[in-house]
This record gives structure tokens, C-alpha cells and sequence, in this order.
């Protein structure tokens, strides 16, 4: 059995700006990082590579500089890794990308079956939570979203039950096989890789699919086969705060004003 | 041949044979372990062994270790005279009598003088293991009162005993050469004189009990702690000739080992050093770790080292690696993980321990197998490693932030050729709240006294100070190798750094990659600057009051610096600062070095807690640190014991606050 771990290379968050001219995203310069809920997406994987000895690809879509995203998930360990990158991939949104994805898993379980493929719950880029599912449905797997906790992956049942975690409560659900899950950070503590793994990935192949591999019909993929885009992105105002009383002279005056403003405000009501 | 020849040379014979047999099978395990240069500079090595192991410079550190001193010359001096013994006693014409007569009498008088002083000498330390037993001597797998201690303990003393015993007989048959060279033998004649039926057996019986207990004494000796006799003086010669401030390069490529998982993955003089220590316990005294009820005892994973060394030794020489483990769970000869982590690499356990033993690189290299080929460490550190690789500085904020400390001031970019020094911010300089002021103290400064210094701003990166010392050398190689090419390409050649930290990692440890520079701790150059008059403090400000100075560990121990921060205060206030009872090469770390500033402490006191305490008794306004890492720990524990009316200063804001009263 094949599992498949979705990672996608997201600029460093907390690094980017938005042009206050243009309203996009100042990426130049901004360091690349690997979507950090993928990073427990991973871990499974590899976590059913170790408990069950299955095998694990990670894909990823995008441009040819991710590949250092697929080579990270190599240095933990997964034992594939292919990154579908084409121009015309790109410009895509959530449809369009969930779209190629599902076509190359399609395409690996062609060789092996699939029975997990794993994403992170939402990219911290875009944060729609939408690729995941998008997946399952293309694929018609099961769907486990906001999974904090595996409890069994049954491979001769074909059958998995995990917990999800959800607002205020945990959900415990059992789906079978094939199965898409998305995995929120409380999932794993994502492994360290080795030295000798991290030298071993810096040589591995990894595969890249274009659209010649996929063949999709390049109206449905990228920017032509996205029905949202971007009209416009900012910053919300922020109020500026005030400052009250003297911290430095007088700390309990400061502390006491804070409190009254707390009480004003209502905020220290239980 | 007389019967009596025939059975000592006998068991003198088989003595000699088992000890050189024991000896071998034990030494010729220190092969096992890996290569490493301690053969060099052979006139320096000497010099070092004469100071430490002849002239015993650190154990005379420790009052009680001038009773070490006398056992260990008299030791020396009576090898003579037990040498004559044994060849004396296999070829009875031959002794040293047949020396000229003015020299024998000199090593008579020594003889007779020396042994009453070692009795002396195991008397007191008899009654120091006995009554008053500092805690120190006991670790967890050996104790003080160890009935070995005490068995070897009575064989010195039952040596002197038979000694006088043998030469008193003499003496009072009237048979002794020179009983005027001997005075105390001679008063033990003395007494004997009246009893002349017993003489010949006190005679008999104290020559065969000096023969037998010097043959027990041969045969032990390499199965003890007292192997030191004979490793004790080499490993002061093969002692580290610099300071091990930092640690060795490795290399990385496919299928090479990192770090020390198993015991024959040390240096032979890693392994050396395990045959060489006494159990003195001068490192657990010193060590914070211990001193706050932490798992990791210094001498412990000496211990362990040699204790997994032997275990595992039948194994070694056919080839394999031992079944005991060297990091494991709780047991003579492992270590645990948690010990491995507790260590806030110090040092101060290396400057303690009177026959140059290096612990706490020991513990790095097992660090170092724990991170890299075991991937195994702390929960919190994983966190540190992310953000090290991904942000270049601990917290992971943003790079882009590192410059935002300059918001109120004029500073300018470092350009070669234009500009002197590269002050280089480091992290906690850039992004720590606190140390910020104390960046914008030392630019206030710098300023005044005209010295031309500009920052690499949002380009800076971390040092990586703590990855190194945490094990992790491959994310530190690739941030050394970033900050070496940096510092080419922009033609860095003197740098001030702000702390301790960033201080040593580019002075000591990027010389491992080709980089030379001059780096100074602004403590070093401001001091300077006062000296040659280019800051000029014409009245003193008073106002911190009382001042407690802190060695930071790093600046101190590691880099030789106490007297710059010390001048500096002065300078400033007209007053010296009190010092802790810890001080200077003594100093006891605040917690944080060694990557503890990343961890959790979860055993024990805290670190901070014990050193802010041995503080607070010198009663102090103010507490002067001059390291980021220091200051948040002290200040920390301050807060936590209550005592925030007392202020922490960075020395160099003491001096800013100094110039700024001036100037208002």
C-alpha cells in the first residue's frame, strides 16, 4: 500500500508584507518554508511507514524551487518524491490545484494502490482548507478532516478511525479505505531528520511531472481553470492603542489603570 | 638462597607479572577509542605536567589538598626506599647503603622524616572520610566511605607502620647503619629496647607485612581509582594546551559516524582521562548542574566512561561494540539522556578537576550522536533547530526585525574600508527586549568616543553559538560557513560583539573554518577606551549603589575576561564591585549556557535560583552582568525570589548611565 503525503512550500508567513500600492504579497526576499501543518502530515505518513512498512510519496505542486520542500520530506524519510510543476499549473486556485493533485495520485496508484493520502489541515498562505477536500472528492475517498489523533488504521479491514478535533469538542469517526485525511499540528511532534538521512536526500531523485505526464486538458488546470481569484488584499486597520500611566515610575498606578480599563471594557467578566 | 629469599622474589615475581599483566589489559584498552593530536608541543606538555601533577597547582586550590601534596611527594620520595626493598629483598647485598655515605644519610633522614608525615597525612585523611565528609566525595555509584578508599588508605599506613617497625628493630639491636639519620626509627628502637625478646619478631613480622602489603599495593593498584598513581601524571601531559573552549569540526559525508554513541567512539584520551580520575569530586562541587539536583554529575559520566569502557571490553576486543550501554537508562557505566542535557557547558567542571580531565566536551560529543544520528533531544529544542535553519536566531522572528533596535539612532552600516569594527548585534542584541537597551547603551557609548562601527543589519545572522554547544553541528557548520563567507565578502576584520556568546563562537570557533578575526567583547574595548582616555568620566555616578559583578561563564572561564568588566564598573562608579563567592575563573553559571537557555528545567533548584541567591548575600543595589543570557536569568530569579528592588546592569550601561548623567 502506497501512502501519499501532500506538502506544499509556502513563503515564511511571518515575514511577509503587502505592498500598500499594489495589495499583493511582498515575496521577494522572503524565505520559503515548508506549510508547517504538512511538516504532521508527514510525520504520519511516515508513522504508517514504520508501524506497517508501507511505502510513502510525497507530492507537491509548484514552481522548480520547491523542490527543496519534497527533499526535506525525503530527509525524514519518505521514500518518493515527485513535484508537478508546469507553467500552466500555475495561477491556480483551490479547484485547479486540488484538480492536479488528485491526478497524480491517480497516476502513483497506478503503479501501487493508495489507500491514505494526508495533507495539512490548510496552508498557512492561503488558508482555505479546501485542497484537501477537493482531493478526496476528485478521488472519491473517504474524507477525515482535523484529525488530531490516529487510533487504528486497519489495513486487511480497510478501515481507519481517528479523532477529530473540532471546536470545544473531539469527534471519533471511523471511514474506510481509500482515505484522505488532514491533520491539524496537535496530530505529532514531526521527527528531526538525521545527518545521514539529510546527506542521503541532498542526492535523491526527485521526479518532476509536468502536464505532458498528467495530461490534463489545460483549460481545467491553472489560472483557466480557476473560477475565484484575488480582487483585492490588505491589512485590516489596526486601532493604535493608547499608553496609560508609567510603567517604569510608577508600576502599580499602571497596573491599577489597566485593570479599570479591563473593567470598563467588560473584559475581565467571566 | 635463603627460604625467605626464595618466597619473596616468588611473589614478588608474581606480583610484578600480574600487575604489569593488569596494567596492560587495561591500557591496552584506551586503543579502542579514536584518534586525536596530544602528542605535540612536547617542551609546553612537560612544563604543564611539572605544574600540575608534580608541583599540583589545582589540587593546592583546595585547602585540604596540601594533604594530598605531602602523600604525593613522600610517595615519590619513599619509591626510592621501597625499591630498595624489593631488590634488597631478592638480592640481600644489594642496598643503598652502598651509595657514598653523605648521600645515603640525606635518603635516611627523608626516609624517617617523610613516612611520619604521610602517617599525619592518612590520619587526616582518615578522619576527613570518617568525620567530616564533605558531600562532595560521595557520587551515586562511589562513595567516600567505600571500603576501597579506606583499604588503600590503610595500606599506606600500615607501610609506614611496618616501615618503622622494621628500622625501630634495627635500631634497637643496635644493627641500623646510621641511627642518628634516623631520628624517629631511632625512638622507636627506643621504646623497643626494653622488650629484646620481641625485637626479632617486631623485626620478622613488620618486614614480611611491608612485603606483603607493598605486593598487595602492586596487584590492586590497576584495578582501582588509585590507577591514578600511574595515569594521573601522563594526562597531565597530554592535557588540552588551550583552554577546550570550543569543539572539533566533523565531517560529513555518507555513511560517517557523528558524535559518541558507544564507548570506543571517544578519543583515546577521553578514555584516557576515565583511568585517570581519583573520584575527587571537585567537578560535581563546581558543576550547577549537580550544585541544583540535576541528573548529570560531571564525574559520573567520567565514571561511566570508564566503568562502560571495562564492561564492555571483552566485546571490544573481538570486534563488536559492548551490549552495555553508553546513553541509556539509570546505571553504572550509562549515561542518561537527561544528564546529557542538564550540562550548560560551563566549564567550570574542567577548570576544577586537578589532573586536566575534560568532562564537558565528553558530553557535547554525546550530544552530538544524540542529534544528529539519533535525532533524539528535549521537546523544545526542536522548535530552536526550525528556527534556527529558518530565521537564522532562536525565537524565530522575522530577520527583517533584526535591525529595529536602531529606530532612535543614528547608526550606520558596516563598510570596509570606511568603517573600523563590525558591531555585531547577535540575537539576543537584536530581538530581546532587554538586551536591546543594552545595544543602544553600548552604541550610546561607542559614540562618545568616537569609534568608527556600523552593524550588517537585517543581513546579520546568528552565530550559532547554541547549536554547537547542543550537539547539533550540522545545522551549525552550514551557519558558520554562511557567516564566514559573509564576513569575507564584506571584508570584516575587527568586530565588537555584544555578548559572551557570539564572542567565542567567532573568535574560537570560526577559526576552525579559516576565519581570523579580531573580535572583542565590548567590555574589553570600552575598557580600553576608558584606559586611553578617549572615555572620560570626570565624575563618578554613585547611584547603582552597591554593586555585585556576575562572571559570565562564556566571558570569563572560556575567554580569560574578568578584569575588563571589573574596570569598567569602577571606572564609572569610582567604587569595586563586591564579589559573589563564586568568582572569577570560579564563577557559577547562571543556567543558561550550553543551549539551557532553550530548555525546560524541570529537576531540581533552578540554576538561576542558586546563583541569584549567592548574590543577593553580598547585599547589592545593583547586579552588573555583562552577557544577554546571564541577564535574563538573573533577572528572572530575582523576580522569582522577590528581590526586584535589586537593578541588573549590563556593565556597559553602568557606564552609559555614567555618560549620560554627565552630559544632562
Amino acid at each position: 500500500m502506497l501512502v501519499v503525503v501532500c506538502v506544499k512550500q509556502v513563503p515564511d508567513t511571518t515575514q511577509v508584507q503587502i505592498d500598500p500600492v499594489t495589495n499583493t504579497l511582498i515575496r521577494e526576499g522572503v524565505p520559503f518554508i515548508v506549510n508547517p501543518y504538512d511538516t504532521h502530515a508527514v510525520e504520519q505518513a511516515l508513522r504508517f511507514k514504520d508501524r506497517f512498512g508501507c511505502r510513502v510519496a510525497a507530492i507537491s505542486m509548484g514552481p522548480p524551487n520547491a523542490e527543496a520542500t519534497l527533499r526535506k520530506a525525503l530527509a525524514q524519510g519518505v521514500d518518493r518524491a515527485v513535484l508537478l510543476s508546469d507553467r500552466t499549473f500555475g495561477g491556480a486556485d483551490t479547484l485547479a490545484t486540488s484538480k492536479v493533485l488528485a491526478a497524480a495520485i491517480e497516476k502513483l496508484a497506478q503503479e501501487e494502490e493508495v489507500g491514505v493520502v494526508i495533507c495539512g489541515k490548510q496552508t498557512i498562505d492561503g488558508d482555505t482548507a479546501q485542497v484537501g477536500p477537493g482531493i478526496a472528492t476528485r478521488l472519491n475517498f473517504s474524507q477525515l478532516t482535523l484529525v488530531d489523533r490516529v487510533d487504528e488504521l486497519d489495513l486487511s479491514g480497510k478501515k481507519i478511525r481517528v479523532s477529530r478535533k473540532l471546536e470545544g469538542r473531539h469527534e471519533h469517526v471511523e471511514a474506510p479505505l481509500p482515505v484522505l485525511l488532514t491533520v491539524v499540528r496537535e496530530l505529532n511532534r514531526p521527527r528531526y531528520p538525521t545527518v545521514a538521512m539529510r546527506l542521503e536526500s541532498a542526492d535523491a531523485q526527485v521526479e518532476v511531472w509536468d502536464n505532458k505526464v498528467l495530461q490534463l486538458d489545460v483549460n481545467t488546470i491553472g489560472l483557466k481553470g480557476s473560477p475565484t481569484w484575488v480582487s483585492r488584499i490588505f491589512s485590516p486597520e489596526r486601532a493604535k492603542g493608547e499608553m496609560l500611566g508609567d510603567g517604569v515610575h510608577d508600576p502599580e498606578g499602571a497596573a491599577q489603570l489597566l485593570i479599570d480599563k479591563m473593567l470598563e471594557k467588560d473584559l475581565l467578566a467571566l | 638462597m635463603t627460604p625467605q629469599t626464595v618466597i619473596f622474589t616468588t611473589l614478588l615475581v608474581a606480583s610484578l607479572l600480574f600487575f604489569c599483566w593488569s596494567v596492560y589489559r587495561r591500557f591496552s584498552l584506551v586503543f579502542y577509542g579514536q584518534p586525536e593530536e596530544r602528542l605535540d608541543q612536547p617542551a609546553r606538555r612537560l612544563s604543564e605536567m611539572f605544574l600540575y601533577a608534580f608541583a599540583q597547582l589545582r589540587v593546592l586550590r583546595k585547602p585540604f589538598g596540601l594533604n594530598h601534596f605531602v602523600i604525593f611527594w613522600s610517595f615519590v620520595i619513599l619509591a626510592l626506599a621501597n625499591g630498595e626493598f624489593l631488590v634488597n629483598g631478592v638480592f640481600p647485598s644489594v642496598s643503598l647503603a652502598l651509595l657514598p655515605e653523605g648521600v645515603h644519610r640525606v635518603l635516611l633522614l627523608a626516609f624517617d622524616v617523610v613516612s611520619l608525615l604521610t602517617l599525619f597525612a592518612i590520619a587526616f585523611s582518615f578522619i576527613r572520610r570518617v568525620v567530616v565528609k564533605p558531600p562532595y566525595l560521595d557520587s551515586l555509584y562511589v562513595k567516600g566511605r567505600s571500603p576501597e578508599a579506606f583499604l588503600i588508605l590503610s595500606f599506606i599506613a600500615l607501610l609506614m607502620l611496618a616501615y618503622f617497625g622494621m628500622h625501630g628493630a634495627l635500631a634497637a639491636l643496635g644493627v641500623e647503619n646510621d641511627p642518628a639519620a634516623m631520628p624517629i626509627s631511632s625512638l622507636v628502637g627506643g621504646w623497643l629496647a626494653p622488650h629484646q625478646s620481641l625485637i626479632g619478631t617486631v623485626y620478622s613480622v613488620s618486614w614480611w607485612l611491608h612485603a606483603l602489603v607493598l605486593f598487595a599495593f602492586i596487584c590492586f593498584l590497576p584495578h582501582s581509582k588509585h590507577m591514578h598513581i600511574l595515569t594521573a601524571i601522563p594526562n597531565c601531559y597530554f592535557g588540552a594546551l588551550t583552554w577546550p573552549a570550543t569543539q572539533p569540526r566533523e565531517k560529513f559525508e555518507k555513511g560517517a559516524v557523528y558524535g559518541v554513541g558507544s564507548v570506543e567512539r571517544f578519543t583515546w584520551k577521553d578514555l584516557f582521562d576515565s583511568f585517570s580520575c581519583t573520584e575527587c569530586g571537585r567537578c560535581q562541587a563546581a558543576c550547577p548542574a549537580t550544585n541544583t539536583g540535576k541528573a548529570l554529575n560531571p564525574r559520573q559520566i567520567v565514571h561511566a566512561i570508564k566503568t562502560n569502557l571495562l564492561e564492555n571490553s571483552h566485546a571490544l576486543r573481538e570486534g563488536r561494540s559492548g551490549t552495555l550501554p553508553l546513553i541509556g537508562d539509570e546505571g553504572e557505566g550509562t549515561n542518561t539522556e537527561e544528564a546529557i542535557w542538564s550540562c550548560t557547558t560551563c566549564g567550570a567542571c574542567i577548570e576544577a578537576c586537578p589532573v586536566l580531565i575534560e568532562q564537558m566536551p565528553k558530553i557535547v560529543k554525546m550530544r552530538r550522536h544524540l542529534v544528529e544520528t539519533e535525532s533524539r533531544f528535549p521537546e523544545e529544542l526542536l522548535n530552536l533547530f526550525e528556527n534556527m535553519e529558518q530565521r537564522s536566531n532562536p525565537w524565530g522572528i522575522a530577520p527583517g526585525e533584526r535591525a529595529k533596535w536602531v529606530s532612535t539612532l543614528p547608526v550606520k552600516p558596516f563598510v570596509a574600508g570606511e568603517t573600523e569594527y563590525l558591531l555585531y548585534v547577535g540575537c539576543a542584541g537584536s530581538f530581546d527586549s532587554r538586551a536591546k537597551q543594552v545595544t543602544v547603551a553600548l552604541a550610546t557609548v561607542l559614540n562618545a568616543a568616537g569609534v568608527s562601527w556600523g552593524i550588517l543589519g537585517k543581513d546579520e545572522k546568528c552565530c550559532g553559538d547554541s547549536l554547537r554547544r547542543l550537539g547539533n553541528e550540522y545545522l551549525f557548520e552550514k551557519m558558520a560557513l554562511e557567516n564566514v563567507e559573509l564576513f569575507r565578502e564584506r571584508g570584516v576584520t575587527k568586530v565588537i560583539t555584544l555578548c559572551p556568546h557570539c564572542l567565542t563562537t567567532l573568535k574560537n570557533d570560526y577559526r576552525q573554518y579559516g576565519l581570523e578575526l579580531e573580535v572583542v567583547h565590548q567590555s574589553e574595548l570600552i575598557a580600553e577606551l576608558v584606559r586611553s582616555g578617549r572615555i572620560k568620566l570626570d565624575r563618578k555616578d554613585d547611584s547603582m549603589g552597591r554593586i555585585a559583578y556576575h562572571d559570565p561563564c562564556y566571558l570569563g572561564r572560556h575567554n580569560d575576561i574578568f578584569d575588563a568588566p571589573r574596570t569598567l564598573v569602577q571606572a564609572a562608579t569610582g567604587t569595586a564591585v563586591v564579589e559573589a563567592e563564586r568568582h572569577g575563573r570560579n564563577s557559577f553559571c547562571c543556567g543558561a549556557g550550553g543551549g539551557r537557555m532553550w530548555m525546560e528545567e524541570f529537576t531540581g533548584e533552578r540554576v538561576n535560583h542558586a546563583r541569584v541567591d549567592e548574590l543577593l548575600a553580598q547585599k547589592p543595589d545593583t547586579i552588573c552582568v555583562a552577557c544577554p543570557y546571564c541577564m535574563t536569568m538573573v533577572e528572572d530569579g530575582l523576580k522569582d525570589k522577590g528581590a526586584g528592588q535589586v537593578r541588573v546592569r549590563d556593565v556597559v550601561e553602568v557606564l552609559a548611565e555614567g555618560l549620560l548623567r554627565k552630559n544632562a
